[in-house]
């Protein structure tokens, strides 16, 4: 294990192979120094580098070169060199920056959240909660473009997209012929079909579940429901797709399955690629076996009315052993 | 009279043909180097010369010529940036326009001294004449046999090709420029990899401006050593300087680096000073993207000595104070110009060739542009100034390529030299309207006369 090379980020060091970036590295410490990453997806290759969200600043470079980068690099693309250091959280300049982007970011978004069907679950909203100002600068009238359908089963809403690129690598790498990506330049860019082509392929809908706004959605959800209402049950089924292992995320609302996701980890990434018929077609309980309630993070807003507030008895309050044993209920219960 | 070596024959006539560029002694850095230097001669040539990258960044060539990767049978490739697009500078269209063969006979030493077989000349898309010029060259000296397979009887093969750009500013980046070429969207690449490594279609690859490559030329022809004779320090040889603004004589000059501003602004060899007896308020030394300076920065440093153009003496002072040598367009604002007004002018150009791929550039130098619409047209405020300031550091250093380095810049600079005026434009809209706020205090220091002393 000595071709280990040792980074360290905020001041955890951490042993990664060579090759890992700076953000893989700090995804394996976890936590809250991991840098947001709005472009980036693990799972598709060339992805990531534009949104300058993940931003962070290499205090040493390696053990043989110790000279800190000149600037602020993208560690989503920014391999890391043994004896590396970096700063992300505790570096006031980092942060200031990211609040510069995450406010360029949103000067065109519409910020609809509330007719938006992604809200809940954006990427785009949790980092304007965590960096964005209350207010916006930006005085003048917001880009708008026209929604446009594409295929019967996904609508683009080109203005609140923020151009990661992620879905035009997903059409890239994971479906056969890629028919959208980006038309014009700077920002006038949009995603776009050429002259309208339909997006119509067995995997096309996962461009739904890599879109980290609510620019790409389901039609067949649209509107349906908040997220925050609907309950995630892991599920799975035997699905005839030779590339696909039916492996999904149901949202129930009461009885009704209202929509089919990919199941996402921690980071907000799908584990697998599901086809179109798990996720479009397949909306009874007796086309899946349920396995279990999803597992979402107490930070989320989907988690936050599924359970019962904890009211920790009088008896808890004296007992340290108690409070110990209730750590976790009782950190929830001072976040929310 | 300064050394000329690029524009040495450009008056002769014909020189544009193949049999004139010849009898002024053309080609003979091609047998030179072919018949008596191997590829690391005529790169250790280059690296003693000491000649810089003339695009812009000023990176040593001979430097960037021996990080290239020579891994074995992988094809390398030399790669020319003609995709001269900057506002202000347009040395390489009037070199490629009236000398195409130095250009070539500088390709064909470069490639053989990094050992290309197949090279190609990107030029501008706009440039079409420029295009059908260098294409009627290529042919000529290509019947001549200085170009295809075994060149001069030595082994050597090398196939030129010109290819028209995509008709953006961004594709004259280099990664974006390889994109370009590759038949993709122009948008830079992230580096690492740099394409010494992984450049066109994944091999190594060098890509030079077009004046390098031309330079290479009486570097050969001279030795490196007599080249680095001329100039200043570590800025050696000549350079083109694209000069235009309110000039009495507007051009492409020749200047020995280390030339004084004053000297070339004033003397009747280069500029001739400013034109209709006006008095110079300001400059971009360097094309749109470095930061404006005012006339009393532009010819001497903050202590009072005299500014020289070259590398080192034009960035003397950092942007407090200096500015940059950049591509060379010189571009001479007088009295009567409004600083607002083109700063502007060159915000709505970087927002217009923003290549969209990285958030900060795509949002910030659109959100830049309509603060300083705003505050041109009267209707800006205070707090816009600020805020102005603010968007500029949020886009600088923090993108793909330097185009949002290069459109926080000329704004930067402008509010640190000539936040007056911006205020002046937010005090008096109705004024700024019809008239200019003049020199203030940006005075010529040359010219000024002592009751004008503020």
């Amino acid at each position: 294990m000595s071709d280990l090379v040792k980074v360290t980020i905020d001041g955890i060091t951490v042993e990664v192979e060579p090759g890992t970036t700076i953000l893989n590295a700090a995804r394996q410490i976890g936590g809250e120094i991991v840098p947001p990453a709005m472009c980036y997806y693990s799972k598709l290759k060339g992805s990531g580098g534009k949104c300058r969200t993940c931003i962070v600043k290499v205090s040493k470079g390696s053990e043989k070169d110790p000279r800190p980068m000149p600037k602020l690099v993208a560690s989503c693309r920014t391999t890391v060199m043994d004896g590396m250091e970096v700063l992300n959280i505790t570096s006031p300049e980092v942060l200031e920056a990211r609040a510069g982007v995450v406010e360029i970011l949103l000067i065109n978004h519409p910020l609809d959240c509330p007719v938006c069907d992604q809200a809940g679950e954006c990427d785009l909203q949790n980092l304007g909660y965590e960096h964005g100002l209350q207010k916006t600068r930006y005085e003048f009238e917001r880009r708008t473009f026209d929604r446009i359908d594409i295929g019967d089963k996904i609508q683009l809403h080109m203005n609140r997209c923020i151009l990661c690129y992620r879905c035009v690598f997903t059409a890239d790498q994971i479906t056969d012929k890629r028919v959208h990506g980006i038309l014009n330049r700077g920002d006038h860019s949009e995603i776009s079909t050429y002259i309208q082509n339909a997006v119509d392929n067995d995997f096309s809908g996962n461009v739904i579940d890599v879109c980290p706004v609510g620019a790409l959605t389901d039609k067949t959800f649209r509107f349906k429901n908040r997220v925050w209402f609907t309950k995630p049950v892991d599920a799975h089924r035997n699905c005839s797709h030779e590339k696909c292992n039916g492996k999904v995320t149901l949202w129930y609302k009461g009885d009704d399955v209202l929509r089919v996701t990919a199941r996402k980890d921690q980071f907000g990434e799908v584990e697998e690629f599901i086809c179109n018929e798990c996720r479009f077609d397949k909306k009874k309980t007796s086309d899946w076996t349920l396995e279990h309630p999803t597992h979402i993070p107490d930070t989320s807003v989907i988690a936050s009315n599924h359970y019962e507030t904890f009211k920790p008895l009088p008896v808890i309050k004296e007992n340290l052993a108690l409070q110990e044993a209730n750590k976790r209920e009782l950190e929830k219960t001072t976040k929310i | 009279m300064g050394r000329k070596l690029l524009l040495e024959h450009i008056n002769v006539p014909g020189i544009n043909t193949l049999a004139v560029y010849r009898e002024q002694g053309g080609y003979r850095a091609v047998e030179k180097a072919l018949k008596t230097l191997t590829p690391d001669d005529v790169v250790e040539e280059v690296k003693k010369s000491g000649l810089r990258g003339r695009g812009g960044a000023g990176f040593p060539t001979g430097m960037k010529w021996s990080f290239l990767a020579k891994p074995e049978g992988v094809p390398r490739y030399l790669v020319c940036n003609g995709d001269e697009s900057e506002p202000g500078t347009f040395k390489d269209r009037y070199l490629m326009t009236h000398i195409p063969h130095a250009l070539i006979e500088g390709m064909i030493v470069s490639s053989y001294a990094l050992g290309a077989n197949t090279s190609y000349i990107y030029v501008r898309g706009e440039m079409m004449p420029q295009i059908r010029i260098l294409e009627r060259a290529i042919e000529e000296a290509k019947a001549a046999g200085w170009l295809g397979k075994n060149i001069l009887g030595t082994g050597y093969d090398l196939e030129l090709y010109v290819q028209p750009g995509g008709g953006a500013y961004i594709c004259g980046e280099e990664t974006a420029l390889l994109e370009s070429l590759e038949g993709k969207r122009g948008n830079p690449r992230i580096k690492p990899p740099f394409p010494a490594i992984a450049g066109l279609y994944g091999c190594p690859t060098v890509v030079n401006n077009v004046e390098s490559i031309a330079a290479v030329v009486p570097i050969i022809n001279d030795g490196g050593d007599e080249y680095a004779k001329i100039g200043i320090g570590r800025s050696t040889g000549t350079k083109l300087i694209s000069a235009s603004g309110n000039l009495v004589k507007p051009g492409v000059y020749e200047i020995e680096l280390g030339v004084p501003v004053e000297e070339f602004i004033y003397s009747d060899e280069y500029c001739g000073g400013i034109a209709n007896g006006k008095r110079l308020k300001a400059t971009v030394a360097g094309g749109s993207s470095v930061p404006i300076l005012p006339a009393n920065l532009t010819l001497k440093y903050a202590n009072g000595e005299p500014r020289l153009m070259s590398y080192e003496s034009l960035s003397e002072g950092g942007f407090a104070t200096g500015t940059m040598l950049g591509s060379g367009g010189f571009i001479a604002f007088d009295e009567d110009q409004c600083i607002v007004r083109n700063t502007w002018n060159f915000s709505r150009f970087y927002h217009h060739e923003s290549c969209g791929q990285c958030s900060p550039c795509r949002e910030g130098t659109g959100w830049m542009e309509k603060i300083l619409h705003k505050l041109e047209h009267g209707h800006g405020t205070m707090e816009d100034i600020d805020l102005l300031w603010d968007v500029q550091r949020k886009i600088e250093g923090n993108t793909i390529c330097p185009l949002g380095d290069a459109a926080a810049w000329p704004v930067a600079s402008a509010i640190r030299h000539f936040r007056d005026e911006f205020e002046w434009h937010v005090k008096e809209p109705m004024k700024s309207q019809s008239t200019n706020y003049g020199l203030a205090n940006y005075a010529n220091p040359i010219e000024k006369k002592p009751e004008e002393v503020k």
